[in-house]
């Protein structure tokens, strides 16, 4: 029987819930003893000239070794994201300019954690405050500048040169519009961002907390003025990233310079409490959507433009709106769509990639629009979208945007959804509630979507080795920090070798052992490393076989693997001679390096429904259930396939109703702790309903598309169109996310004063 | 995240306590379940040289009936309130509040008595005191006294106890059958309230609507004077001085303080 | 100051600064590195042991309070020492993938323990609000909680169907209706 699509436990496990994982800050290599301590003082306002900084007090206290501050830095200040404005430059730490909370300003290295921190308080900063810029709207205006001599705030900006055609939408019967906030959020991995650094020569070796060894290598190498083999990363486990974990922090640079400075290793763990200023967060979007289209209900045009919120210096929230863009018209077939971003720099924390990186976005815009539509034309939103889905017979499909999606069933998917919560039923509970004017309300949200993963780099390298005690090594460039490659990339070779589970040990996110690789980001990670890892099997059996064919004295076209025993056999001839893996490899190496290309992204897809219960003499909402339909193809594991689409949804649901960071006027973070930023706990949620649909991409032998952020990007909208709809007879068309509480309670005291 | 350095002791007995604390004067503090201290010394907003743990007196840890009065010992954990069956029967209200306060954790450490010293608006057992007219009894090096809870805060976390006096005992009045409910409405369930309403015999106390816990005086009024539980739930934030953050406005938490109300007096009126 | 704390069963002592807090003694001075440190506010949970069999936040607890007292990590729990996961709560988020990342894992499991212990009839809304004082970032919960059941000897697909099933208001979380003395007792 075959090991694929079967609930395989993970091989991680064990450890894990025995002695505990191994994170940054638990290492134990002994190269780290005696390592100095750094703690990192950070600003406290926004946006301020430095007019001095007096480290004499800090250097003196007990432990402190030294205190560096940008004065003493000889490396210069690094453009975080190639395609910004490059005068947007972050110095590793704040010397004149600060230009959000959190930003470094100077180092403390001591000898025990406890003294880092009493010493950090001492050091005494002297800001000049300079206007400050929160707004990305009024970023845009350039009135104050974060960077005077890029001369502007806006760091890159896509399809923005022409005016729009102010005749987009002539002839539709009708078009609404509606601006919109995608909310800045916080990734939160539960693991805070950390690193250790030491020096052997000239070579440093850095473990980090990241999502992509090879990658952070390379920028760190950059930073330092190193060669790329002067730098060693490894990846212990990571405890959660979501995105805010790809890339290199400039603070992991400063963690090996100043290892190289003191000649002695160097630990930095942060607070929650830097973590919630200092880690890059994301979303953080100012959409205007414009919808037309017939009465009937079919769509024609649609136009998103986006504002990007980058915060302080650029990042890879500068990429963001290029998915948004290439993923706008979503699962629809729309004649003409029309979309342009611009991307400003704001005194707030940068923005990066968080779980869905712009698809998200891109979602949220399109079915709200859908929403709005619908109501428009007085239509159930969910028979709107199924009239204007892409048919399946379309497929490949290319959008107006000039992207290809490879397959889907999107009608299919709505379908599914619908059934599975008994759609009729519920509308007419609903109806039944509203003729009696209950205080608890019930609202349905229908979301489709459909987003792009592996849109990134499309190959990955691999290699497989079986030892001569029957034991493998798979090596593989995509770094797992909660998915369970250990476990899906074992059962990928397996599946070839025969060889169990127990036997096969998965390595990753280690530079010397693996020197190219993507990393894990992206939803990449099966479609790009898993296929090169069955790729590399599936070539480790040939070798094998050619190897058995002399000892055998068989044709290689008549051999097999013998999956009971791990062995080469030849085909139909029970009882024959038969040369184990192992042995074969006790007699030369055995061992396959292969490259994948994909070549192309695929594209997952499904429908979600959300069904809440709103209090509308309080504005509480209370998520009922969520149906989620993801097709992302044939699925290897589905235990751990069911699990990211869980965490997704949660994290969907999270930015519907909690999350948000917030920021006063003085740019003074207000969500700031675990205490006020509003991740949920289990008791906010229910179970999940989770339905199957199995589309498979022709992109990879497999079938296999990516399935980690699509749980987040289809439950957000299902979720707030949910209460929206709950509140429809009143006259809500629209509530900004995140619909906590009081933001529902106004929506509907301002109807109830309007209609008296 | 590390508190500054301090000295620390745990006296045997609440004297030596009380001693100990009158030698240190103002730059000690009293350490009971710490999880209103600990937290606030992380973030170093507090910073005392000297920690007197009374956390592990056995002697402030008790429930039991007096005459009329359930006396309650400072030291009383949460949780204990929670599974007290004494309580249970006597003053249910005191359970039902005490479970949702923070998490289990939560519950697991901290104290009625660091509850009502530490006087967080935001916090749900001073509400629920109020609304039991209960009262609390203080010791220091000049004896005991015994202040009404309606007299006992003066405003945002400052009452009238003395930097030397230590709060000993809660004494509630017996209740029985009487009606009560508690409605407290937060964003996720181990948030503080956003607001929350204890009701017990008409008595109404409000958390987080103004400097202190509250009394829905006019509402408690209305009530007497025979009018309905809408008419005088309507009146719940007549006096109130409601605060503003990023889960609630003054005006939301007007109209939600109104909507608890009632809610908690139907529950209350069965 | 001295402090003598049973780990696991094992006398552990140090001679530590009042201030240190017991999760970086279990941590630093103990070498015990699975109970870990996600937040500042007592907010998540990861820090979470037992403390004289109740489960307590560690990152709010200075290691001279629990002077004396006895401390179960999840390296304490059955099976540990081998590592193999045996405890029937370890094994029930081994069978039903409750973990991901594994960093709110050591807390997580030693809450579900104290939950377990002191509720012999657990169902899935006893379970979510028990453990309202650990947060996961990965897991959405869904699968904690079937682990959670399981380990106290439910059948999680009847008890998910249940819930979802039921009428009772889910609003319920730090929203109680004035229930009975026995409810707010159970
Ligand atoms: C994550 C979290 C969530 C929470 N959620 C809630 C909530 O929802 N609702 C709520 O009401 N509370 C909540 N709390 C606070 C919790 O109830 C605290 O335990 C309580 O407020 C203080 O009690 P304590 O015993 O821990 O006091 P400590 O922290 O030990 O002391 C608090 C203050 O009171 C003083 N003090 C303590 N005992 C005495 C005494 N006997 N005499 C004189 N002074 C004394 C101390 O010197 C200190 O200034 C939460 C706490 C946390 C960490
Ligand atoms: S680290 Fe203790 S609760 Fe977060
Ligand atoms: S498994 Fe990652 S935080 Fe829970």
């Amino acid at each position: 029987m075959s090991i694929l699509g079967t609930r395989v436990v993970r091989t991680e496990d064990p450890v894990f819930l025995t002695r505990g994982a191994t994170y940054t800050d638990d290492l134990t290599d002994e190269r780290l003893t005696g390592a100095l301590h750094l703690t990192l003082v950070r600003s406290p306002v926004a946006h301020a000239t430095i007019a001095s900084i007096d480290t004499s007090e800090a250097l003196a206290a007990p432990g402190v070794v030294a205190v560096v501050t940008g004065a003493d830095l000889d490396i210069d200040p690094a453009l975080l994201f190639p395609g910004a404005n490059k005068a947007m430059t972050r110095p590793f730490l704040a010397s004149e300019r600060v230009r959000f909370v959190g930003e470094p300003v100077a180092a403390v290295l001591s000898e025990e954690l406890y003294q880092g921190e009493d010493a950090a308080d001492l050091v005494d900063v002297d800001y000049d405050p300079l206007p400050v810029v929160i707004d990305p709207l009024a970023s845009a205006n350039d009135e104050t500048l974060l960077f005077p001599e890029a001369g502007t705030n806006t760091a890159a900006a896509y399809n923005h040169d022409e005016e729009p055609d102010a005749g987009f939408f002539d002839g539709c019967e009708v078009v609404v519009t509606r601006d919109l906030v995608n909310q800045r959020l916080a990734a939160a991995p539960l693991e805070t961002r950390a690193a250790s650094a030491f020096w052997e020569g000239d070579r440093v070796t850095l473990y980090i907390s990241n999502q992509n060894a090879q990658g952070g290598r390379d920028e760190i190498a950059g930073w330092l003025g190193l060669d790329k083999d002067k730098v060693h990363v490894i990846l212990p486990d990571v405890g959660g990233g979501f995105g805010a974990k790809i890339g290199s922090d400039p603070e992991f640079g400063l963690v090996a310079w100043l290892s190289r400075r003191q000649g002695r290793p160097v630990r930095w763990n942060e607070s929650r409490s830097e973590n919630m200023t200092g880690m890059v967060q994301g979303r953080a979007q100012r959409q205007t959507v414009t919808i037309g289209g017939t009465r009937e209900g079919k769509v024609t045009h649609y136009r998103l433009d986006v504002v990007q919120d980058a915060g302080a210096y650029p990042r890879l929230g500068t990429f963001l709106p290029m998915f948004t863009r290439m993923m706008a018209p979503g699962t629809y077939d729309i004649e003409n769509v029309d979309s342009r971003a611009r991307v400003v720099v704001t005194n707030t924390t940068s923005i990066a990639a968080y779980r869905g990186a712009g698809r998200p976005e891109a979602t949220a815009a399109i079915e709200r629009a859908m929403d709005l539509f619908a109501a428009e034309i007085g239509k159930d939103p969910a028979e709107v979208r199924k009239l204007n889905v892409v048919s399946p017979d379309k497929f490949p499909f290319t959008t107006k945007g000039g992207v290809e999606y490879d397959s889907g069933e999107y009608a299919k998917a709505i379908d599914l959804a619908l059934s599975e919560s008994g759609y009729a039923e519920l509308r007419a509970e609903q109806k039944a509630r509203r003729e009696r004017g209950d205080v608890r309300q019930m609202g349905i949200g229908v979301s489709s979507y459909v987003e792009i993963t592996g849109g990134g780099a499309f190959a990955e390298d691999a290699s497989v080795e079986v030892h001569a005690d029957g034991s493998v090594t798979v090596l593989t460039g995509t770094s797992p920090h909660g998915q369970g490659h250990a476990t899906a990339w074992a059962m990928l070779a397996s599946e070839h070798l025969g060889i169990g589970l127990d036997k096969i040990t998965v390595k990753h996110g280690d530079t010397d052992l693996i020197p190219s690789g993507g990393g894990t980001m992206g939803s990449r990670s099966l479609q790009t490393g898993g296929i090169a890892v069955h790729q590399a099997a599936g070539e480790l059996v040939d070798l094998a076989k050619q190897r058995a064919a002399d000892l055998l004295e068989a044709s290689v076209d008549d051999l097999e693997v013998d999956t009971d025993n791990a062995s080469i056999t030849v085909r139909g001839v029970p009882g024959s001679k038969s040369v184990t893996f192992a042995d074969l490899a006790a007699a030369e190496q055995l061992k396959v390096d292969t490259t994948w290309d994909g070549k192309k992204p695929t594209f997952p897809f499904g429908a979600h429904v959300c069904v809440v219960e709103v209090d509308t003499e309080s504005g509480k909402v209370t998520v009922e259930k969520i149906i989620a339909v993801d097709d992302a193809g044939p699925i290897l594991n589905p235990l751990l396939c069911e699990g990211q689409r869980h965490g997704g949804i949660a994290q969907g649901i999270a930015q519907a109703l909690l999350e948000e960071v917030v920021y006063d006027e003085e740019g003074q973070p207000l969500t700031g702790t675990f205490a006020d930023y509003g991740i949920p706990s289990a008791a906010e949620l229910p179970s999940f309903d989770l339905v199957e649909m199995t589309t498979p991409t022709p992109i990879n032998p497999m079938g296999y598309k990516g399935i980690g952020e699509a749980g987040t990007i289809g439950s957000t909208p299902a979720t707030q169109s949910a209460v929206i709809d709950a509140l429809s007879h009143l006259g809500i068309r629209h509530i900004d996310m995140p619909l906590t509480p009081l933001r529902v309670w106004e929506a509907i005291n301002a109807a109830s004063e309007a209609s008296s | 995240m590390i508190p500054l350095a301090f000295d620390y002791a745990r006296p045997d007995t609440l004297d030596d306590a009380i001693a100990l604390l009158a030698e240190k004067g103002e730059d000690a503090t009293v350490l009971a379940g710490g999880h209103s201290l600990i937290p606030v010394m992380k973030v170093r907003l507090g910073a005392p040289e000297f920690v007197i743990d009374i956390g592990r007196l056995a002697e402030l840890d008790y429930i039991r009936v007096e005459g009329d009065e359930v006396a309650i010992g400072a030291g009383t954990k949460h949780r204990d309130l929670v599974t007290s069956e004494v309580l249970g029967a006597e003053v249910p209200l005191v359970p039902a509040v005490a479970r949702t306060v923070g998490d289990p954790q939560v519950r697991a450490r901290g104290t009625l008595g660091g509850s009502l010293a530490h006087g967080d608006p935001a916090s749900d057992l001073p509400a629920a005191v109020l609304a039991l007219d209960g009262s609390i009894v203080l010791r220091g090096p000049r004896g005991s006294r015994t202040v009404g809870i309606a007299d006992f805060y003066t405003g945002v976390f400052s009452s009238v106890k003395e930097p030397d006096e230590l709060v000993v005992e809660i004494r509630l009045p017996r209740k029985g059958d009487a009606g009560w409910a508690y409605e407290k409405f937060t964003r996720r369930s181990n948030d503080w309230a956003i607001v929350a309403v204890a009701v017990c015999d008409g008595k109404v106390g409000l958390v987080n609507m103004g400097s202190t816990a509250l009394r829905a005086t006019a509402t408690e009024e209305a009530l007497t004077a025979g009018k309905s539980i809408a008419e005088a739930a309507a009146l719940a934030d007549e006096g109130t001085e409601p605060p503003a953050d990023t889960s609630g406005t003054p005006a939301y938490r007007r109209a939600l303080v109104k909507v608890l109300t009632r809610r908690a007096l139907e529950t209350a009126a069965g | 100051m001295k402090v003598q704390i049973s780990v696991n069963g094992e006398d552990t002592s140090a001679d530590v600064e009042p201030r240190l807090l017991l999760a970086h003694y279990l941590r630093e001075q103990v070498g015990l590195k699975a109970t870990n440190i996600g937040c500042d506010t007592t907010s998540c949970g990861a820090c979470t042991v037992l403390l004289d069999g109740e489960a307590v936040k560690s990152c709010t607890l200075l290691a001279v309070q629990a002077e004396g007292q006895s401390v179960t990590t999840m390296e304490g729990l059955e099976g540990a020492s081998d590592g193999t996961p045996t405890h029937p709560v370890t094994a029930a988020f081994h069978a039903e993938h409750g973990l991901q990342c594994g960093f709110c894992t050591p807390g997580m499991v030693m809450s579900a323990v104290s939950l377990i212990s002191h509720d012999d009839d657990l169902d899935e809304r006893k379970v979510r609000e028990g453990l309202e004082g650990n947060l996961c970032r990965c897991t959405g919960y869904h699968n904690i909680v079937r682990a959670v059941l399981v380990a106290a000897g439910k059948d999680p697909d009847a008890e998910q169907k249940a819930e979802a099933e039921s009428d009772a208001l889910r609003t319920a979380p730090g929203f109680s209706r004035g229930e009975s003395a026995e409810e707010a007792q159970a």
